[in-house]
């Protein structure tokens, strides 16, 4: 099983999404934003949180013109997967792969804390080793997560079981209490909560291990 | 040529930092203020040949998220 991760200028949680991957039997190659093909044989790609390219003009929206990107909008157009995480969910609305914008914090913050997220589906190769309705620990760390969508999208969303995650207390302003999404096909995930800083020990929480654990069991080789 | 593209917030999409910026007024005294929306303009210096489409494809391509904003171009 191969995981990418890309990198951008700017990226900071690359290494900790490099290592969740791992820790679930991934092999990871760290792919920089200037190559413009993904290695063969990739199973998923991870875009990581941070604040490419500084966060100029929005957040996410030079990054998703960069050349990887349009290598990763072709495989996610091929049925590949994918999971953008925090500023990785805004680099993919912003490529349109995912619905919807994330606007800034309704309360202007930047917050950094864990967060109660409820699972609301379980339908998904991400969310399979949860039940739905369970409630998890994961910590957010963003200024600009207030999810927003007009009414059409949320209402698409909502009845093709696709929020894959919402707040227990909604912290920044998100329509519907949403921390994440599914793409159509139900093979992109974009969140603004931090699974991979909640796989290990160390990290004071482990309630995002079974994301990780999910995937390499779908994306074993049988 | 020049061009200066303005975008903006759509209406209906809430604009925290706008709302800040209200509030900062009204808490200086600015009771006549009744609502501010904060937006950005950005100026473009083209070469010759330059279209209004081309502009127009910049705009919807990166410079606004039509998702959440709105923009107008004015050619200066």
């Amino acid at each position: 099983m191969r995981a990418a991760v890309i990198v951008f200028p700017g990226s900071n949680c690359d290494r900790d999404l490099a290592v969740a991957f791992e820790q679930a039997g991934f092999e990871v190659d760290m792919v920089w934003h200037k190559d413009a093909a993904l290695p063969e044989d990739v199973d998923i790609v991870g875009v990581p949180g941070g604040f490419s390219y500084g966060d100029y003009l929005r957040c996410g929206a030079i990054a998703a013109q960069s050349p990887i990107c349009k290598a990763v909008v072709d495989h996610t157009k091929r049925g590949g997967y994918a999971i953008g995480v925090c500023n990785g969910f805004q680099i993919l609305t912003e490529t349109g792969i995912l619905p919807g914008a994330l606007l800034r914090n309704a309360g202007l913050k930047y917050i950094c804390r864990t967060v109660g997220l409820k699972v609301e589906t379980s339908d998904s190769a991400f969310t399979e080793g949860y039940n739905a309705g369970d409630v998890i620990g994961i910590p957010i760390a963003h200024h600009d997560g207030n999810y927003f969508a007009d009414d059409a999208t949320l209402a698409k969303l909502q009845n093709q079981d696709r929020v894959a995650f919402t707040y227990t207390e909604n912290p920044n302003g998100s329509v519907g209490n949403i921390a994440g999404i599914l793409s159509e096909n139900r093979r992109v995930l974009g969140m603004m909560p931090h699974p991979e800083r909640a796989a290990d020990d160390g990290h004071g929480g482990t309630d995002g291990t079974a994301l990780f654990r999910a995937l390499s069991g779908v994306l074993a080789p049988a | 040529m020049k061009a200066r593209v303005h975008v903006m917030l759509k209406n209906g999409v809430l604009d925290p930092q706008g709302e800040a910026v209200r509030l900062a007024l009204g808490a200086m005294g600015f009771d006549q203020v009744e609502g501010v929306r904060q937006g950005k303009v950005i100026d473009l210096e083209l070469a010759e040949g330059a279209t209004e489409a081309d502009i127009t494809e910049m705009c919807e391509k990166l410079l606004a998220n039509t998702v959440i904003e709105r923009y107008e171009v004015e050619l200066v």
